[in-house]
């Protein structure tokens, strides 16, 4: 029991962090990304193909070539995109996502194809316990969401960070002021992806084992799911947010168990309905998450004599 | 090499022809859609999944011949698009303007996930197909190439061609067709005009998710359904739909002619797992060097 509750805290970081990565594209910017699960699916199988099945580099060297690669492919995406209507973005990362897996699927050769890839190496597995790799690797996912969430709340609050909320609510006013909209819109999308593609990697090292299925758009929905939830556009809401989304599964998993006479397919399948199904009541009545952003506004002095 | 290509370049085209016909139904009403609410519908996806099982519930359940099941393969996901607005997608459409459409897209996209598994609860993740009478190919030779082609799917392209022929009728002359077009081209005159927004896109709701469905039940026809059957074609008819205009019907046919007979001559030099992937290169090309398509207007 100790061991699950470990396993879900990792996965809610890794929530958290992609959830943050979601909130610079989406949260400060105003980009729409449905193929986040692409994203972090470039970065497991980077990291995955270069620490045990093309190469032996060492873990950390595996990650920073999953972050780069995927900010890259971020940054490809978003400048093709970035002129276009929201509509078509929405569609290419959709796309992309699927292109990723179908790729994953079909290179046998590159990528070990629907086998998936096993064996990808974690700190210290083998040489301790079961449980406590899972605390180490808890400790790891923890010190990487600090991190992130420092960065991205230096990010909120520099001048850099304030340009792109003013595009994300205007763009063509921002364009006036004479900011490189384009230019920025490309670079946050990147810096998102590039997020997003850190958490897979480290997705893939602790679960020692990555497949094409494991990229499905309902991972996508949960992380739209944990950053709504929490409060888009705020940092902490997002990290809030994956909590509370891990934990609405987990409860799913339980709750469904109980209804009788459910075949196994028809368990995921009232599982997978109910959170999509949060999904579109939070967006429905509750689009300002539970962390609402604050804006700060002044009060109009009064100028009556 | 080049021999090669010259005996399999026919019977590429023609299964291109095909695809590419039965593409379109499902890449107009994606379309359509767009074209009057302004956002994409993602449900598309779970909508063709729903015709297909539509068609096979009328079909192998109640053992009515094909076109029959067709109607049922219509009706079915026609109301259950509508609904779907009505409920879900426009009060969040409402939401606000900057990201109201944005939010709705999202919300198909769990949408769609969640029909899908309405599906997969009622039907399994087992494969499933269609009765239907087995008919031998019939071959012709052309000289330098053999051609096979399947009678079911000559019967699948002609429907696809009636029913494409249907809409563009209604669109051209009903009365009710022009105030579809009106609205899409320009809402706030259809407005002045005295036109019903409200009813026009209900209209379109209804009439795009019923194509889709049929649509659905033709790519089943070729092969075998199940939960996904929608979800992997989506990506095809997005192409489709980008690839002629977002938002152009005419676009949607010749994009769907275009992507199908491309996914087709791809196998000359891809692997046929990754025909998809041909769609999403396409509108990547599209996007780079001509966003709005062969037929559509303007794209930012």
């Amino acid at each position: 029991m100790e061991n699950y509750l470990v396993a879900m805290a990792v996965f809610a970081g890794l929530y958290g962090l992609m959830a943050l990565g979601l909130n610079v594209i989406w949260g400060m910017t105003g980009m729409i990304n449905l193929g986040l699960v692409g994203f972090m699916a470039v970065g497991a199988y980077t990291s995955a193909l270069l620490t045990v099945r093309h190469a032996h580099w060492p873990m950390w060297a595996g990650v920073i070539a999953a972050t780069i690669v995927s900010g890259i492919a971020g940054a490809v995406v978003a400048r093709i995109t970035a002129r276009l209507k929201g509509d078509y973005l929405a569609i290419v990362t959709l796309g992309f996502s699927e292109v990723v897996r179908l790729v994953a699927s079909n290179e046998i050769r590159f990528t070990n194809g629907t086998d998936g890839i096993s064996a990808i190496p974690g700190p210290f597995r083998g040489e301790v316990a079961p449980a406590t790799f899972n605390l180490i690797y808890l400790g790891i996912v923890a010190a990487a969401l600090l991190v992130v969430y420092l960065l991205c709340q230096r990010l909120r609050h520099s001048p850099y960070g304030r340009v792109l909320r003013a595009i994300r609510d205007d763009d063509q006013v921002t364009s006036v002021a004479g900011k490189p909209v384009l230019r920025f819109k490309t670079e946050a999308f990147a810096i998102g992806a590039a997020i997003t593609g850190f958490a897979g990697a480290l997705y893939g090292h602790y679960n020692a084992y990555i497949a094409p299925e494991g990229f499905v758009p309902l991972i996508t929905i949960y992380i739209v799911l944990s950053l709504t939830a929490g409060g888009t556009g705020t940092n902490a809401g997002a990290v809030v947010g994956a909590a509370l989304v891990v934990a609405f599964m987990e409860g799913t998993r339980f709750v469904v168990a109980e209804i009788p006479g459910l075949a196994a397919v028809q368990v995921a399948a009232v599982r997978e309905f109910m959170i999509a199904a949060l999904l579109i009541l939070v967006l429905r009545y509750r689009p300002q998450g539970l962390f609402p952003e604050r804006h700060a506004r002044h009060a109009t002095p009064d100028t009556t004599p | 090499m080049l021999s090669h290509v010259i005996e399999e370049l026919p019977q590429l085209i023609v299964n291109g022809l095909v695809v590419g016909t039965i593409l379109a139904l499902p890449a107009i009403g994606f379309t359509a859609i767009y074209a009057v609410l302004r956002f994409p519908n993602f449900t598309v996806a779970s909508h063709a999944t729903m015709g297909a099982y539509a068609g096979f519930v009328a079909n192998v359940w109640l053992g009515l011949p094909i076109v029959p099941s067709l109607a049922l393969a219509f009706i079915v996901p026609a109301l259950s698009g509508l609904a779907c607005d009505e409920y879900v997608l426009k009060p969040l459409r409402r939401t606000s303007a900057a990201t109201g459409p944005m939010a709705a897209a999202i919300a198909a996209v769990a949408l769609t996930i969640a029909l899908e598994n309405v599906i997969r609860f009622v039907f399994g993740n087992d494969l499933r197909g269609y009765d239907l009478p087995v008919y031998r190919d019939w071959r012709f030779d052309l000289g330098f190439a053999f051609l096979r082609v399947g009678p079911q799917q000559v019967e699948n392209a002609i429907i696809s061609v009636v029913v494409m022929a249907g809409v563009f009728t209604f669109l051209a002359f009903t009365r009710t067709g022009k105030m579809m077009r009106a609205v899409a081209d320009n809402p706030s005159l259809a407005g002045i005009k005295g036109i019903n927004a409200e009813t026009v896109a209900r209209l379109a709701s209804l009439i795009g998710m019923g194509l889709v469905g049929v649509g659905g039940m033709l790519l089943g026809l070729d092969t075998s359904i199940d939960p996904l059957t929608g979800f992997r074609a989506v990506l095809t008819v997005f192409a489709a739909a980008v690839v002629g205009g977002l938002g152009s019907i005419p676009g949607a046919v010749v994009g769907a002619m275009v992507v199908g007979i491309g996914e087709e001559l791809s196998l000359l030099v891809l692997d046929a797992s990754y025909r998809t992937a041909v769609g999403f290169i396409a509108i990547i090309v599209v996007l780079t060097f001509r966003p709005r398509g062969i037929l559509g207007e303007r794209a930012y």
